[in-house]
Parts: structure tokens; C-alpha cells; sequence
């Protein structure tokens, strides 16, 4: 069994509340962190684990905290984006709806390293229930005296507050997120200047993934040093995968970064093997954005060697015969899949999504839909998949925000691997749909 | 974004006039407002939205964006282009349940095309479309972070996961015999994790 510091406790009962969450350990890092600890001590901490974001990017959480700018008399800011919305993604909902607490201690651990009096749960709307749940738990830590004036004692104070969105991929992009907290429609701004110098209001801000806040818990208990030993290399400590597809268990399930992906997909501790007893095809492994791999390629890297769970081994070989590890959303699919028919509904997710600004994108992600509808009503020709890739190759790098390449990527990499299938439905004419689903029996409970 | 379109609602001084929150949803609405810096409360726009929709039949109309415009002391315009941009908020009316299926890769693996056919054929309408009697409006929705549990829908607060067609059924049975507005806010909601 690989080891857990996130999820460890989903199954206790009641573990959502803060009595049984103190009961199992909690707040012990808010305890060390204000009672041991000097704020820099902790971003130090942060900087030794190795902790990447885990939202998709994996940028090095602590140098990103360093690059905070801290002017006198200007209020700084931590904001926590659950904006979870990449498609294949729902690890931060099941954290935040199982051990809301474990969210809100990482919170004020973070605010009181990088000296922000204030912080916001930006959730994205439709998970409004989940709010509700983050809510109630943060109205416990007020009674309890975990949030509110002078914490413990001492002279940090906080204040932690949530704020749903109204749905919006986009929102998940760090400055579209700060605009929708702001009130205004979330379109990405031109960078720099970045978040940590002028963020929310202007102000300095520090924005962190779900997954990434909570690790800082873990992070201040046992020292950044012995987080650093679990996973490989540049890949340190645990991630949360969410596994969805035709796989036998899918779920949230806590890995060590450095299992083998064979072992994530077969074993039983994980997604326990393909459906119905039917091969794998393909598997996107960090959420839609990330290129998709046949299965030989996720399996074992060109060199033929195991292909990891980090975010080395998956982008090994680059995106000619590699992908990433993105927000660790893990689509298994089987033999029957059609490849084309699951790339529509990526490029009709991202036409739906793009927030306009950018002609490429506006226009681009609305082009390879309808490119894409025309395969699956048969009305395709042959150099059509020229065109798709003609068209994908002009988004990449041109937009903004990187929803360009995130709507870009899956299509190059579906026409790098699966070329065939579009030719052959070009050339038939017809889109047959082998896909079907009435073979996973919808009647029965 | 998205598919809504501003339907040419026309502007009613009256209805204008007569729309005021009540007690406890300005309560909510304050609360809301205190969590930003009192010269920063447009902040508040998004959620006091969400409040707006859910007291005012489930729709933003023209007056209920100028009342909401009032209240954070901004333009209407400013109302107008954020309700716009964001899917969740309706600015036309809809049925008292707003059935929204997810569509996304991991749902459309397992079968979301299939629930949506099945729910066109129970309620006898189309995808955008509402039933006769105001009851249920049919959406397909853009990935809701459900992907280990699809096929899934939501309706208001509720998630609804791993739906089968008996699930589809029971459900819209359940909506159709309490009748109530199913709204994001409401505190009774239904998760299955």
C-alpha cells in the first residue's frame, strides 16, 4: 500500500467535522506553523519538498510563493482556486466535500507564511453543494477559534471566506479567476504583470490549486524534507488522480508519485483493471488538455522503458510520443472507443468554453468542432484531418491564456495517433459508432 | 459563451418596482457583501446573482439585474455582461426543474447520449427545450466534475450520478410530485459520494 498524507482519513465517519478531525491530528500544522515557526520557515519547508501545483501546471509551489511581493501597507492575498473544471478532473471536490477541514487548515498554514490576512475558496459554481460543505466547516473553525483575530494567541489573525462561481471553464486560468472574483467576466489578463505583484484588487496574490493548499499540511508536519523522500526525482510527495473511463473502480485515489501507470491501471488497489474484460486503448492521463496516448505508449515510454506516474516519466519523449501529468484527471479507454467521437466532445467542451478574447481561440476551437461534426456525419473528406491539423497548429501559442493550447493538444495528438481512424471514416464515408453505449446496460442499477 | 442568448425581454417599470428581496434573502445578501472590502463589494456580483435567480423564479430577468445593479451599486450594463458570460445564470425563463446532463468525455463514455434520448423521450422535448407545464427544462451541460461516477445530471444544488434509466425515472417522478423551484442555493441538496 502506497503511502496517503491527504485522503488517509476519507473513510472515518464524520470526518468532515471538526471534532473528528481534531481527534485524527488536525490543525496540529496551524499549531506548529504559528506557535515554532517564522513565516520565510515555512515557504523554506515548501521550497525543500519539492511540492509542485497540482492543478495541471506543476509549477514549484515555494518559488512561486517567494515571488509574492510584499510592499508595505498593501494587503497580499491567498486565493484557492476549486475551480476544478478540466474535464476527467474531480479530485479537489472529493478533498473538499470529504475533509473540508483539511482544505481550511491548509489555508491559514499558507496565509500566515505568505502574511495574507485574508483568503478566498473560489468554488466553482455548480459545485454549490460542496460550497455549502466548505462553509459550514469554516463557521466551525470561527467557533473554534481557528480563524478569526489572533489565532491561538498569537497576533496573526484571518479571515477565510468562499466565493462560488458562475460556471466557467476559464475560471480555472489564475488572473480569469481573480476577474471573476472581482465581479467581472473571466477573461484572462495579459501577463506580467503576475498575480504576486498585482493579483486581486492589485494587490499581491498568491493562487493555489485544492490539492496543492492541503499538501502544505502534511508539508509543516513532517518537514519538507521527509516529504521530499516519497516519489522520484522532481516528482515529490503524493497526488491525487481522479480515474474515470472504462476501468473497473474509478475514483479519487492518493498515489506516490512513481507508481508505474501499468500498475495505476491493473492493480487492484487502483482502477483494478479494463471493464467487461476488454483491452485498453488509449488513456488520457492529465485531463483533457494533455495529449492522449495509445497504450503502448502510456505503458512504456519510446525507449521501451515502464512509463511513470510523475511528471517526468509521462512527458518523456515530448509530445511525439509523451503527455503529461496535468491535474492528474486519468481517462482509460477501451477498444471500442472511437478515438474522433471522444475528440468531438473535447473540441465542443473547449468551443463552449473559450471566453472569446483571443481570434485563434474564438475562432479556431469553433472550426475543429464543426470539422469534427463533419466526421461524424460522414460528410468528412480526406483532407479534412489535414485541415484540423493545420488549423490546431495556429491556436498553440497565440492566445493569452493557454486555453489555446488546451483545446489545441488533444486534437494534434489524436491525429499523431490515431490518424488511421480518421482517414478511414473520411474514406467510408460513415461514422459508425462502435462506441455504443447499450452495451453498458443503463437499465440495470 | 455558451448558448444563451439575450431574448429581446423588454424593460417594466412595474415589475421593476415590485422586485425586492425578501428579508432573509437580503440577510444573505449582506453576508455575502461583508466578505469584501466595502469599496470592493462588486466582488459580491457572482453569488448575489445566484441568490437573484433563485428568488426570482429561476431566471435573471431585466428588472432583476437592475435591481441587483442598485443593491452593488454598479451599472446594469455591468450585471448584464457578467449573467452572460457565465452558463449557470438563465436569462430567459425555465422550467421549476433545470435537468442539465453532462456531456464531457468520461460522461459520453458512458453513456450521457443515451440519458439525454431517454429523458427527451420521457418528457416529450428536445435538448433547450422546456415541457408544457413549466415543469422541467432539459440542458446538456459542459463537464461538472463527475467523471468517476457517469453518467450524471444536475438539477439545482443535487448532483445525480451514476444515473440508469430507472434512476432517470424515480427522479423525475420525485421533482414532478413536490413541484417546488429547484435552484444552486437550495440547502437540501443530494450528493452521492
Amino acid at each position: 500500500m502506497g503511502r496517503k498524507l491527504l485522503i488517509h482519513n476519507d473513510h472515518v465517519p464524520n470526518i468532515h467535522t471538526l471534532e473528528v478531525y481534531r481527534a485524527h491530528g488536525g490543525y496540529a500544522s496551524v499549531e506548529k506553523a504559528l506557535k515554532t515557526m517564522q513565516p520565510d520557515q515555512i515557504t523554506d519547508e515548501v521550497k525543500t519538498s519539492g511540492l509542485r501545483g497540482r492543478g495541471g501546471a506543476g509549477f514549484p509551489t515555494g518559488m512561486k510563493w517567494s515571488f509574492l511581493a510584499k510592499p508595505e501597507g498593501v494587503p497580499r492575498y491567498l486565493v484557492c482556486n476549486a475551480d476544478e473544471s478540466e474535464p476527467g478532473t474531480f479530485k479537489d471536490r472529493y478533498l473538499m466535500e470529504k475533509i473540508p477541514h483539511a482544505l481550511i487548515e491548509g489555508m491559514i498554514t499558507s496565509s500566515y507564511a505568505l502574511g495574507a490576512k485574508t483568503s478566498y475558496i473560489y468554488i466553482r459554481g455548480e459545485y454549490f453543494y460542496v460550497a455549502r460543505i466548505v462553509e459550514a466547516a469554516i463557521a466551525e473553525a470561527y467557533a473554534a477559534g481557528w480563524l478569526g483575530k489572533n489565532i491561538l494567541g498569537t497576533d496573526f489573525s484571518h479571515d477565510c471566506y468562499v466565493q462560488v462561481g458562475g460556471g466557467a471553464y476559464i475560471c480555472g486560468e489564475e488572473t480569469a479567476l481573480l476577474e471573476s472574483l472581482e465581479g467581472k467576466r473571466g477573461n484572462p489578463r495579459i501577463k506580467p504583470p503576475f498575480p504576486a505583484v498585482a493579483g486581486l484588487w492589485g494587490c499581491p496574490t498568491v493562487v493555489n490549486n485544492v490539492e496543492t493548499i492541503a499538501a502544505v499540511v502534511p508539508i509543516v508536519n513532517m518537514g519538507g524534507e521527509e516529504y521530499a523522500k516519497i516519489g522520484v526525482g522532481k516528482s515529490t510527495g503524493t497526488k491525487l488522480i481522479s480515474a474515470s473511463g472504462h476501468i473497473n473502480k474509478p475514483g479519487v485515489y492518493e498515489i506516490e508519485l512513481g507508481i508505474t501507470v501499468e500498475d495505476f491501471i491493473y492493480s487492484d488497489e487502483y482502477c483494478g483493471g479494463i471493464r467487461n474484460g476488454k483491452k485498453l486503448k488509449a488513456v488520457v492521463a492529465g485531463g483533457s488538455s494533455v495529449p492522449i496516448l495509445p497504450t503502448e505508449l502510456i505503458l512504456k515510454t519510446a525507449k521501451g522503458e515502464p512509463r511513470l506516474m510523475t511528471y517526468e516519466s509521462l512527458a518523456d519523449g515530448g509530445f511525439q510520443t509523451g503527455t503529461m501529468l496535468g491535474s492528474g484527471g486519468f481517462i482509460a479507454m477501451d477498444e471500442d472507443t472511437s478515438i474522433v467521437k471522444n475528440l468531438f466532445t473535447f473540441a465542443r467542451f473547449y468551443h463552449h468554453e473559450s471566453c472569446g478574447q483571443c481570434s485563434p481561440c474564438r475562432e479556431g476551437t469553433g472550426w475543429m468542432e464543426k470539422i469534427l461534426q463533419k466526421f461524424l456525419n460522414g460528410t468528412a473528406n480526406e483532407s479534412d484531418v489535414e485541415l484540423l491539423w493545420d488549423i490546431q497548429s495556429k491556436i498553440e501559442g497565440k492566445t493569452i491564456c493557454p486555453l489555446g493550447e488546451a483545446a489545441a493538444w488533444p486534437v494534434a495528438a489524436a491525429i499523431r495517433h490515431f490518424k488511421h481512424e480518421f482517414l478511414e471514416i473520411a474514406k467510408n464515408k460513415k461514422f459508425v459508432d462502435i462506441s455504443h453505449y447499450d452495451r453498458l446496460n443503463l437499465v440495470r442499477a | 459563451m455558451g448558448s444563451q442568448v439575450h431574448g429581446a425581454q423588454k424593460f417594466d417599470e412595474a415589475k421593476r418596482a415590485a422586485t425586492v428581496f425578501s428579508e432573509e434573502a437580503m440577510k444573505t445578501v449582506q453576508t455575502i457583501i461583508s466578505h469584501y472590502p466595502p469599496e470592493k463589494i462588486k466582488s459580491a456580483l457572482l453569488p448575489v446573482l445566484h441568490v437573484a435567480q433563485a428568488e426570482f423564479g429561476g431566471w435573471l430577468s431585466p428588472e432583476t439585474m437592475d435591481y441587483v445593479a442598485s443593491i452593488l451599486k454598479i451599472k446594469p450594463v455591468e450585471v448584464f455582461e457578467v449573467a452572460s458570460f457565465y452558463t449557470m445564470y438563465n436569462l430567459k425563463p425555465m422550467g421549476k426543474c433545470v435537468l442539465e446532463v453532462c456531456q464531457t468525455s468520461s460522461c459520453w463514455l458512458n453513456g450521457a447520449e443515451d440519458i439525454v434520448k431517454y429523458i427527451e423521450k420521457r418528457l416529450n422535448i428536445k435538448v433547450g427545450e422546456t415541457t408544457k407545464d413549466g415543469m422541467f427544462s432539459l440542458k446538456v451541460a459542459e463537464c461538472l466534475g463527475s467523471c468517476g461516477t457517469a453518467p450524471m445530471l444536475q438539477c439545482g444544488a443535487s448532483y445525480h450520478e451514476n444515473l440508469t434509466y430507472e434512476k432517470v425515472d424515480n427522479l423525475l417522478e420525485t421533482y414532478r410530485a413536490d413541484g417546488r423551484l429547484r435552484s444552486y442555493t437550495d440547502m437540501d441538496y443530494k450528493n452521492t459520494l
